[in-house]
């Protein structure tokens, strides 16, 4: 029921980062360890072996600041997966009670035993700032519109695990740009890796700095989709619009909907994903999203593997930390 | 009254073009005059070494007494003054109750005179509670002595208001201090527009949202023939506009803080709320052309814009942080490392900005060294070097991203109607 302990070994050479907080920190070779990883539990659980026992004995706290019963739920499942207890922490409202911080609420749910804090919360930073301030280590489930790392990492090994490689791609991220902690963390990490990304929305929702990460930038999903390998189709999220953003839902799914039309156009074998809920007849029409051509609910499977990937390697760091600090 | 001798200092007094090395005399709270060695006094200070300025002026300060004394009262707020070098502030009516009418400035002079540190010069409000729509009582503002009128951090939105408000203090020969800032383009935003806000995924203030208004208040000002003064200055575009008007004859003043000259965007990358200031931290060539401005003159004052937060108010996360920091106590250690260390400006560059351009703006009195003037000077010492720790900090605030930070320079000691109110600690 254990992973061989020498292969495992040969996989996480080269990891020792205490955190995982955005893609942005890490170096491709970090990357890939992490995908590595993630095949690795792939293959492990597609020959039955779902129940891991590495973190066993081991507290993995869920705190969630900011509601997400997907994320949420996929990040509790990995942690049991990897036999780790885990505390879940969700705050009702946007804000704590008052007077109490956020940092004093990590750190009495850290004293109960926790090594590991997973954290979903509306502010850019906050993971950040438990790093500075906890000794668990700290993953980021998405900080306010700033990185979302497992999101992107489980797009990213969607993507190699159908062409098998990452480099040379041309990915084009659609949408909301401008509030998309997804798109953030996915040029990170594929800018990384080697593939070429275009970002592709209306002009209101790229900003306007975003050519310094190295993209792309087109407002015509029609001049890009022929030569695009992958299309990673955001979520428009409506409760950040204030409806001025973009005139309607009907001239947003006319200009930047994935629809027959336009697959017909694509590459024979482009990738279409999506880090769902998806608004089903907006950034995508139902035929496409259940063709062929769609990853979305394979997406999903690999949220968790990753995220168990991640835990999994923070907490090598965390014995082989332990282990020197003797 | 006791009299004073200052000995052997580098004397620096920009209202008469003065950079001398000599002996300062003071009887009765006032300046008596340059004087030789054979000179006496009741008390001698030995200022071998220091700077002998007249006292710094700050443009506008936020002293939160009365309704926000869990930040900042007169008392405290006067404290960090004197030891920040400061020996007179406009205080903003950004208060519980606004200073709107004669008594709210009557209480503002009250609890300054019991502090009995700094003078204190009331700024009014423009309009009744700072809420933009009528104007406040400005004549009898002035009667309670209000030098000036801002509705403080809230900039005047509507353009016909301030419209009146310009043409009324025409009246009082007073100027309006605004905060140019269109709110529609800074609503939810937490730092400058650009590339580190995209990076770090905060919403972000265009320049833009600052030039807009600029533009207005100078061609309100030129409709109007009033006295405009924006604060806290902080774009490349508002510079080169202040410039042009200024050259065309227009009454436009204008401030930037030290931290503006100092601190780029990029420091927002720890996500540190300290750094969360209005206007937003700009990038280094918004720092380049406010340097220019200040060497052409484009700039005529820089102030702290002091602005104490309680630190429950500057949370850890930075969404839920309230905006600025406090000032005064590293208005001249970050002046010294933005502008005299590099050699943008002078001493004598430098202290006009701190003395003779507030006093001018505010049509105070002082600023000056010349015979017969309030004694109110300040001795720096231009080479000390120490960390600043919470415990040498007399605001009652600590937000300031310079807590920890070695800093070079200091008032040494500070002079106040001729009383020596203050000395550092060594
Ligand atoms: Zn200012």
């Amino acid at each position: 029921m254990n992973i061989d302990h020498e292969y495992r070994t040969d996989i996480s050479r080269g990891w020792n980062r205490k955190h995982i907080l955005g893609l942005q920190d890490l170096s491709r070779d970090e990357l890939n360890i992490i995908l590595n990883q993630a095949s690795e539990f792939k293959r492990l659980a597609n020959i039955g072996e779902t129940k891991l026992t590495p973190l066993a004995g081991t507290v993995v706290a869920n705190l969630f600041f900011e509601p997400s019963t997907r994320t949420r739920i996929s990040f509790g499942l990995a942690a049991k997966r990897l036999s780790a207890d885990t505390v879940d922490f969700t705050a009702s409202g946007s804000s704590l009670s008052k007077g109490e911080s956020f940092v004093d609420t990590a750190k009495t749910i850290e004293a109960m035993g926790v090594s590991y804090v997973v954290v979903r919360h509306k502010t850019p930073g906050a993971p950040q700032l438990l790093a500075q301030h906890l000794d668990a280590n700290i993953l980021n489930a998405g900080d306010g519109t700033h990185e979302h790392p497992t999101q992107a990492l489980l797009d990213i090994f969607t993507i190699r695990e159908h062409f098998g490689k990452i480099g040379g791609l041309t990915v084009t991220l659609v949408g909301d740009i401008l509030h998309s902690r997804v798109a953030r963390s996915n040029i990170w990490g594929l800018k990384k890796l080697g593939a070429h990304v275009i970002v592709c929305g209306p002009t209101t929702l790229i900003p306007n700095d975003i050519e310094a990460l190295g993209v792309e930038v087109s407002n015509s999903l029609d001049d890009v989709i022929e030569r695009t390998d992958c299309l990673n189709l955001l979520r428009i999220q409506f409760e950040r619009q204030r409806g001025h953003y973009f005139p309607s839902i009907r001239e947003y799914a006319h200009l930047f909907g994935m629809n027959k039309q336009r697959i017909n156009r694509a590459k024979e074998d482009v990738l279409i994903l999506a880090p769902g809920p998806i608004n089903r007849g907006v950034e995508i029409t139902p035929d496409v999203a259940d063709g062929p051509h769609s990853v979305i609910l394979g997406q999903v499977s690999n949220g968790l593997i990753i995220r168990m990937a991640c835990l999994y390697l923070l907490h090598l760091q965390r014995i082989a930390s332990l282990g020197t600090a003797g | 009254m006791k009299s004073l001798l200052i000995k052997n200092g580098r004397i620096i007094d920009p209202s008469q073009g003065l950079d001398v090395q000599g002996n300062l005399l003071v009887e009765a709270g006032k300046i008596t005059g340059l004087c030789d060695d054979t000179a006496t006094a009741d008390e001698v200070i030995d200022a071998t070494g220091l700077i002998v300025s007249p006292g710094f002026i700050d443009l506008h300060v936020s002293l939160c007494e009365p309704g926000f004394e869990e930040d900042e009262t007169i008392e405290t707020g006067t404290a960090a003054a004197l030891a920040g070098g400061v020996t007179s502030l406009g205080c903003l009516p950004n208060t519980a109750p606004v200073v709107d009418d004669r008594s709210s400035a009557e209480f503002i002079l009250l609890q300054a005179a019991r502090a009995s540190n700094c003078h204190v010069f009331p700024l009014g409000a423009v309009t009744k509670n700072n809420e933009g729509k009528e104007l406040a009582e400005i004549g009898q503002l002035v009667a309670g002595q209000a030098v000036g009128f801002t509705d403080a951090d809230k900039p005047i939105e509507n353009a016909e208001i301030m419209r009146c408000a310009l043409e009324y203090t025409r009246m009082f020969d007073r100027p309006i201090l605004n905060r140019p800032q269109v709110s529609e383009l800074t609503e939810k935003g937490q730092m400058h527009e650009g590339f580190h806000s995209t990076v770090l995924g905060l919403k972000g203030i265009p320049a833009a949202a600052e030039e807009i208004m600029v533009n207005r208040d100078i061609a309100l000002a030129e409709l109007t023939r009033g006295r405009i003064h924006l604060m806290c200055v902080s774009t490349q575009n508002s510079v080169a506009q202040i410039r042009r008007a200024k050259a065309a004859g227009i009454q436009v003043t204008a401030d930037v803080t030290p931290h503006h000259l100092t601190l780029t965007d990029q420091m927002l990358e720890t996500y540190d709320p300290n750094y969360k200031v209005l206007p937003p931290l700009r990038s280094q060539e918004h720092i380049d052309a406010l340097i220019e401005g200040l060497k052409d003159g484009t700039i005529d004052v820089i102030c702290s814009d002091h602005t104490p937060h309680a630190a429950e108010k500057k949370t850890d996360e930075i969404l839920g942080a309230d905006f600025g920091i406090i000032g005064l106590e590293t208005l001249l250690p970050v002046c010294l490392q933005s502008l005299i260390t590099p050699g943008h400006l002078s001493w004598s560059e430098l202290i006009s900005k701190l003395t003779v351009g507030p006093a001018r703006i505010l049509g105070l009195a002082k600023g000056t060294l010349a015979s017969g003037a309030d004694a109110d000077i300040t001795l720096i010492n231009p080479d000390i070097r120490y960390v600043l720790e919470r415990n040498l900090i007399k605001s009652s605030s600590h937000n300031t991203p310079f807590l920890g930070k070695e800093l070079q320079g200091r008032a040494e000691v500070v002079i106040v109607s001729g009383e020596v109110r203050y000395r550092a600690d060594n």
